[in-house]
């Protein structure tokens, strides 16, 4: 294991998906749900993933775990670029990429006792076999706050962020090294909330994990990221570690997205200029030419709509595509 | 006078298990035009306050009880369905999280609003529909005598939150109650729709009742605030006093496990345990097991309510000045 090598890269990651084709007229265009998406994640860190519903955030995370296989680009995890590799051949790298849901309810199987969806993990990578197994599982419970006699329950008799200990629990059975968080905390009460973050982050310390962390709540992706990447229309439109781009945020649209987080403090609250955007999220089937978010950008001028503006380099590690900075 | 006035409210629905007291005993006055925010976890009783207000409860299951409901001098309680009719929409308005299911998909946006304002006003079919482009251009809506006939899947999420706005100040109401309003929507979105609330409201000068979970959203826009818990208020009083010397042991918990996008982390703390069964009511502080500043008297005696400067009142007995500091 190369600690100085980056866990993942990804180059220009995207994700199409066709439009249901009507009876009349062309083949209208596909969806272009992530529209070439590169970035770099060193092992033991944590990359906040942000942007509004439709950006495709979760996209991207699904696409990197190969659970969507992507329509271009690589995905390269630990050396080997999985996204060019055949369904067989990825087996023994999904035991190393786990996923965290939002409901984790719903992802775990209503039929089985939580003892069972944890040692069916076990079971599918044939960990654990004999004896030791069930000392591991009380162990894994223990690992995130369970009672070793909640294994004889259901999901249903879970509250939620039991549910979601369980969820955490699970993809850590198989011993990852990188979890995708897919707005793992949002559904989540602000007391429960953090709970579970906090359990992340210690989990993090514990097991030297790498996280992925994607929401559209900006103030846990402050509290839990080291670096971030801001997302509009498929596209990552700006990536710095979270210093900069919480306190020195270039792109507009980055600073628009975050003057909109209310913050729980009325004097700091009312005395903030608020950037307010107008208008709706374009259809991704149908992007704006040049730069994607020309049509709702305060200070757009006209070179925006004719050259889809690069990543400019504007300090270590801080890119933001933009012709504007 | 006050606008609104509710005085031992309490909710419950009976049920194969036992009861529930989703509301247990809350009391509040609103005057008008004031901003009042209503904030709280998941099953507080936040909205089931808001539809008992609005008598929007089904009874049987529920059971509403109060010592007094009045709105404007109509005792809500008491009134018959006619006039509580006439109340909803023209005097107290509703807008909800999902304005898709507020919406009625089959019918357009022009004949929803028109309905409401020719069941509301008295007003011909011709006047209702000047009216209801007027009121859609209030709320931002482009080409609005086009989107008259559009419907509600033509829209986007704002967009119908835009609708659903206009359908609720269509008839000048004094109250109006945003029950998680913009939280479905994305923060660019729900900036645009709470900053659209907020001056429409002042102009017409009518209250409003702000539910929610942010922390921030009821901080950036109301007077006062109520915090719930287990069914009943435990702390209220001015904005800034509830946020800057908070004088409950769990509205300081909440404000320490809400992270903040302008800091970054000491880490969080959490407020251990889970949310009491509403089923047990306890003679003792509901928030008592999950507590870390209770002192021993929270063991023996359920708190009175305690009077702080400024309006500010909470149901605590623990003495939490020392941990001001720590907020600012």
């Amino acid at each position: 294991m190369d600690l100085a090598k980056p866990l993942l890269t990804v180059e220009g990651l995207a994700v199409h998906f066709a439009s249901p084709r009507t009876a009349f007229g062309p083949a209208p265009s596909p969806i272009r749900a992530v529209d070439g998406v590169s970035f770099t994640l060193a092992r033991g860190s944590t990359l906040g993933l942000v942007g509004e519903s439709g950006c495709g955030k979760s996209t991207t995370g699904y696409a990197i775990l190969q659970l969507i296989r992507p329509t271009a680009g690589r995905v390269v995890f630990d050396g080997t670029d999985i996204a060019a590799l055949p369904a067989k051949k990825l087996r023994p790298f999904r035991r190393r990429m786990q996923i965290i849901f939002q409901d984790s309810a719903a992802s775990l199987n209503p039929r089985m006792p939580v003892g069972d969806l944890i040692t069916e993990a076990l079971d599918i990578h044939g960990l654990h076999r004999g004896a030791g197994r069930g000392r591991r599982i009380r162990q894994l419970l223990d690992l995130v706050g369970i009672a070793s006699h909640l294994a004889e329950r259901f999901p249903h008799e879970l509250s939620g962020g039991q549910a979601q200990r369980i969820a955490i629990c699970r993809a850590l059975a198989v011993e990852p090294e990188l979890i995708v968080c897919d707005e793992a905390v949002s559904a989540l009460d602000l007391s429960i909330q953090a709970q579970i973050v906090n359990l992340l982050q210690e989990l993090q310390r514990e097991l030297g994990l790498t996280y992925i962390f994607i929401s559209h709540d900006l103030s846990v992706v402050r509290h839990i990221s080291d670096e971030v990447a801001v997302m509009y229309l498929g596209r990552i439109v700006e990536t710095a570690s979270r210093q900069r781009i919480f306190d020195a945020a270039a792109h507009p649209y980055s600073r628009a997205l975050l003057s909109a987080v209310p913050i729980p403090d009325p004097d700091v609250e009312r005395a903030r200029e608020r950037i307010i955007l107008s208008g709706d999220l374009p259809s991704p089937a149908n992007p704006p030419s040049g730069c994607r978010f020309r049509t709702r950008c305060p200070v757009v001028i006209e070179a925006c709509a004719a050259k889809d503006p690069p990543a400019k380099f504007l300090a270590p590690g801080h890119f933001a595509a933009c012709l504007r900075v | 006078m006050a606008l609104l006035t509710v005085r031992g409210l309490t909710t419950s629905f009976s049920t194969d298990q036992g009861i529930i007291r989703a509301v247990n005993g809350v009391s509040f006055t609103l005057e008008p035009g004031e901003v009042l925010g209503l904030v709280g976890e998941s099953g507080s009783g936040k909205s089931v306050t808001a539809l008992s207000i609005m008598r929007l409860v089904r009874e049987p299951p529920a059971k509403v009880q109060a010592e007094l409901l009045d709105f404007e001098g109509t005792d809500l309680l008491r009134a018959d369905p006619r006039t509580l009719r006439d109340i909803r929409g023209s005097g107290i308005a509703m807008i909800f999280q999902d304005p898709m299911r507020s919406l009625n998909p089959v019918l357009t946006i022009g004949r929803q609003l028109t309905e409401t304002l020719v069941r509301h006003i008295n007003i011909d079919g011709n006047a209702a529909r000047r009216r209801a482009i007027e009121l859609l251009e209030m709320v931002g809506i482009p080409m609005a005598e086009k989107h008259l006939g559009s419907y509600p899947h033509q829209f986007s999420g704002g967009m119908r939150q835009r609708v659903m706005i206009a359908i609720a100040l269509s008839c000048n109401p004094r109250l109006l109650i945003a029950d998680e309003a913009t939280t479905a929507l994305d923060v660019t979105i729900q900036a645009q729709i709470v900053e659209l609330v907020r001056t429409l409201t002042k102009n017409l000068g009518t209250a409003v009742i702000w539910i929610s979970h942010d922390l921030g959203l009821v901080a950036g826009l109301c007077d006062r605030v109520n915090v719930m818990y287990a069914g009943r208020i435990v702390e209220t009083g001015p904005v800034r006093e509830v946020f800057y010397r908070p004088s409950h042991g769990y509205t300081i918990g909440l404000i320490g496990c809400t992270p903040r996008v302008d800091r970054v982390g000491t880490p969080l703390k959490p407020i251990n345990g889970l949310p009491p069964n509403l089923m047990d009511d306890t003679p003792l502080c509901p928030f008592l097991p999950r507590c870390d500043v209770a002192i021993p008297a929270c063991h023996r005696v359920r708190p009175e309510l305690r009077s702080f400067p400024g309006g500010h009142f909470a149901n605590c007995l623990a003495d939490l000045t020392s941990r001001h500091a720590e907020l600012r």
